[in-house]
C-alpha cells in the first residue's frame, strides 16, 4: 500500500513537471530556443511513428516496415486538403491541378483524421495478401508496399505534383499543445487498448500463434486489426509531419524512414509504449544534439577540421554500445515504473529485488 | 460425442493418418497411445483444425468439423493443450489464464474458475503474478492445463502433458486429469507416450502405429494385452 502510494504520488508530481515544462516550452520561446522546440515537435511525431510501428513489430510480433508507405500517404492528404485552393493552383505548375481537386479543402484536424482514416484503409488492403506472410518476408512485402505508395506520389503528377511535392502547407496548429495532446491520446488509447482482451490476444500472438490459435483467438483478424491501428497512427505521424515541415516531396518517405522508426522502437524496446517514446526523444535528440561534431572544434593544442557525417559514426558507435548493454532495448517490452526506478538504484546498495508490479 | 470415421490426413507426399477411425464418449477419458510418428498428435490437430484433412470425417454432436474454422471450433468446446506447453513467456499466470478464457462470453463466472484452477493447482496461485516463462517445467505445465480449463470445454484434448516432466509431477498432472474428467464431467482425449500411466486413467484406449489404429480397448484390456506390453510398456513375458 505504501509503495502505491508513493508510486501514485510520484506520477502525479512528474506529469504536472512535465506539463509545466510544456507550457514553459511553448510559452517562453526565447528560453527554450526556437530550435529546441522544432526538436521537442519532431520528437512528439516520431513518437506517434514508433507507436505506430510498435502496434505490429512490438505487440503482435510481426516485422512489418510498411511505416514511410502510409505516412506518405497521411502527409499528402493532410497536405492536400489543408493547403488553400490559390495555393494549389500555383503550386501545380508541370501538370495543373484540375479546378474539382483543386477546391477539396478541411480544415486541420479533420484533414489529419482522413489522412489517417486513407492509411489505414491501405493498410486494410494490402492486409490481405501480405499478412499470412511472416518474419523476413512480411518485412520485404511491406517494404514493396512503402516503395510503391513514393513511387505512386512521384508519377502521379495531377495528384501529388510529382517529384516537386506540395509546399505552402499551413502549420497554424503546430504548437506543443497540440503535438503533445495527440502524443498523449495515443498513448492513453494504446495502454487502455492492451488492458483488454483484444490485447492481450495480441501479446499471445506474439508469444506463441499455434497456442493463441488453440485457445480460439482468430489470427487473422487480430493481425489485420493492429495493422490497420498501425497504418492509421503512422498516417496521423505523417500528417503532422507534413504540416509541422510545410513542405512535403516523395523523397521524403524513402524506405530509410522505416530503419529509423526502426531504430527507436528496437533502442526503446520493443512492445513498450515508454520504450518507444523514450526511443524516439533519444535518436532525434542526439541526432541533432551531436551536429557539433560534423563543425571544427579548436582544442587549443589542436584543431579538429570538422568531418561532413561524423555525428553520424559517434552516433552509431553509441547506439551499439546501448544495445550491447540493454539487448532487449532500454525498456525491454515492460512499461515504465516507479518500483523499476527504485530498484534501479537500489542495485547500487544491495543485492537487486526483481519484483514485477502492474 | 466425438465420430472420427475413415480421416485421412496427409504432409506433403508423406500419409500421417491413414484411414483411421475412433469414438469418443462423453465424459470418458480415452488415450490414444503409440510411438513416434504414429499420428497421434496429428489426430489431434485434425480435429482442431489445426491441419486440413484429405478426406474423412470428424463429426462432434452431430455437426461436421472439418469444415469449421480453429475458433469456431474452439467455441463448440473442444480445447487442445499443444504439445511442449506453448505458454505465453512473456506473460504473467494470470494473464496466461485469462487468454484461456478469451471466447467466454459469462465473465462473472472467471473469478469461480480461477479459483477452482488455484485449487487444483495451488503452485498457480502463488505464482500468479510471475512470468510464465519463468516458471518450471512442470509449473509450466499446470498453466498450460489450467489455460485450457478457463476455456471451459466439453472436450480436453492433451497432447503429451508428461513429456519432460518428473515422475512426481507427472503424477500430479494425471490426478489432475481424472479429477477434473470426474467433478467436471470432462470429456478428455489424452495423447501419451507414457502408455502405462495413460491407460491406468483411461476408459479406452486406441493404440496407433504408423498412421493407423493397431489396437483398441478399454484401459485395462490394453495394458493386459500382451502386444501392448511388448511394444510400448516395456515389459515381456519372459
Amino acid at each position: 500500500m505504501e509503495k502505491k502510494k508513493r508510486n501514485l504520488i510520484l506520477s502525479v508530481v512528474s506529469i504536472l513537471v512535465l506539463i509545466g515544462f510544456i507550457i514553459w516550452a511553448e510559452e517562453c520561446t526565447k528560453a527554450f530556443g526556437v530550435y529546441n522546440q522544432r526538436i521537442f515537435k519532431t520528437c512528439c511525431i516520431y513518437a506517434i511513428c514508433a507507436l505506430s510501428m510498435n502496434m505490429v513489430n512490438g505487440y503482435t510480433g510481426l516485422f512489418s516496415l510498411g511505416q514511410p508507405g502510409f505516412m506518405a500517404i497521411g502527409a499528402y492528404v493532410t497536405a492536400f486538403l489543408t493547403v488553400t485552393p490559390s495555393d494549389k493552383i500555383a503550386i501545380y505548375k508541370i501538370v495543373p491541378i484540375s479546378e474539382g481537386l483543386a477546391n477539396l479543402n478541411a480544415p486541420f484536424f479533420i484533414a489529419l483524421i482522413i489522412g489517417g482514416l486513407v492509411a489505414a484503409f491501405f493498410a486494410f488492403l494490402i492486409g490481405f495478401p501480405v499478412l499470412s506472410l511472416k518474419g523476413d518476408y512480411l518485412a520485404i512485402a511491406t517494404l514493396g508496399f512503402s516503395e510503391i505508395i513514393r513511387i505512386f506520389i512521384t508519377n502521379a503528377q495531377g495528384l501529388t505534383n510529382g517529384p516537386t511535392g506540395i509546399n505552402r502547407i499551413p502549420n497554424d496548429f503546430m504548437n506543443l499543445y497540440v503535438l503533445c495532446g495527440i502524443l498523449a491520446l495515443v498513448v492513453i488509447f494504446i495502454l487502455s487498448m492492451m488492458k483488454t482482451s483484444y490485447g492481450r490476444a495480441l501479446l499471445a500472438i506474439r508469444e506463441d500463434e499455434v497456442a493463441a490459435q488453440a485457445m480460439g483467438i482468430n489470427l487473422f483478424k487480430h493481425k489485420m486489426l493492429a495493422f490497420i491501428i498501425s497504418g492509421f497512427l503512422a498516417g496521423i505521424g505523417g500528417g503532422l509531419l507534413a504540416s509541422l515541415v510545410g513542405a512535403i516531396d516523395p523523397n521524403q518517405f524513402k524506405f530509410t524512414v522505416a530503419y529509423d522508426i526502426l531504430l527507436m522502437v528496437v533502442l526503446g524496446g520493443q512492445g513498450s509504449v515508454s520504450g518507444c517514446i523514450a526511443g524516439a526523444f533519444i535518436v532525434r535528440i542526439a541526432l541533432e544534439k551531436l551536429r557539433f561534431l560534423d563543425e571544427p572544434i579548436n582544442f587549443g593544442i589542436f584543431e579538429y577540421p570538422g568531418i561532413g557525417g561524423m555525428r553520424m559514426v559517434v552516433f552509431s558507435i553509441l547506439l551499439m554500445l546501448v544495445i550491447i548493454k540493454w539487448r532487449k532495448g532500454i525498456f525491454g517490452n515492460e512499461e515504465f515504473s516507479w518500483d523499476k526506478v527504485f530498484n534501479f538504484f537500489s542495485k547500487f546498495k544491495k543485492a537487486p529485488k526483481k519484483e514485477v508490479e502492474k | 460425442m466425438l465420430e472420427i470415421n475413415n480421416l485421412v490426413v496427409k504432409y506433403g507426399g508423406i500419409t500421417a493418418l491413414d484411414n483411421i477411425s475412433m469414438n469418443v464418449e462423453e465424459g470418458k477419458i480415452i488415450s490414444l497411445v503409440g510411438a513416434n510418428g504414429a499420428g497421434k498428435s496429428t489426430t489431434l490437430r485434425a480435429i482442431t483444425k489445426l491441419v486440413t484433412p484429405v478426406s474423412g470425417s470428424i463429426k462432434y454432436n452431430g455437426v461436421e468439423l472439418t469444415n469449421l474454422s480453429t475458433q469456431d471450433i474452439v467455441k463448440m468446446g473442444i480445447t487442445l493443450v499443444p504439445e511442449g506447453r506453448h505458454v505465453f513467456a512473456e506473460m504473467t499466470v494470470e494473464e496466461n489464464l485469462m487468454i484461456g478464457a478469451y471466447l467466454r462470453k459469462d465473465k462473472e463466472n472467471f473469478k469461480k474458475d480461477i479459483d477452482f484452477i488455484h485449487e487444483m493447482f495451488p503452485r498457480l496461485k502463488e505464482r500468479s503474478k510471475q512470468l510464465s516463462g519463468t516458471l518450471s517445467g512442470g509449473e509450466q505445465q499446470m498453466v498450460a492445463v489450467g489455460r485450457a480449463l478457463m476455456s471451459n470445454p466439453k472436450v480436453l484434448m492433451m497432447d503429451e502433458p508428461s513429456l519432460g516432466l518428473a515422475p512426481l509431477v507427472i503424477k500430479d498432472i494425471f490426478r489432475i486429469i481424472e479429477k477434473v474428467n470426474q467433478e467436471k464431467n470432462m470429456t478428455v482425449l489424452l495423447i501419451e507416450q507414457n502408455a502405462n500411466a495413460a491407460l491406468k486413467i483411461s476408459h479406452y484406449g486406441y493404440v496407433m502405429e504408423t498412421g493407423r489404429i493397431g489396437l483398441e480397448g478399454t484401459g485395462t484390456e490394453l495394458l493386459a494385452n500382451k502386444q501392448v506390453k511388448e511394444l510400448y510398456l516395456g515389459k515381456s513375458e519372459n
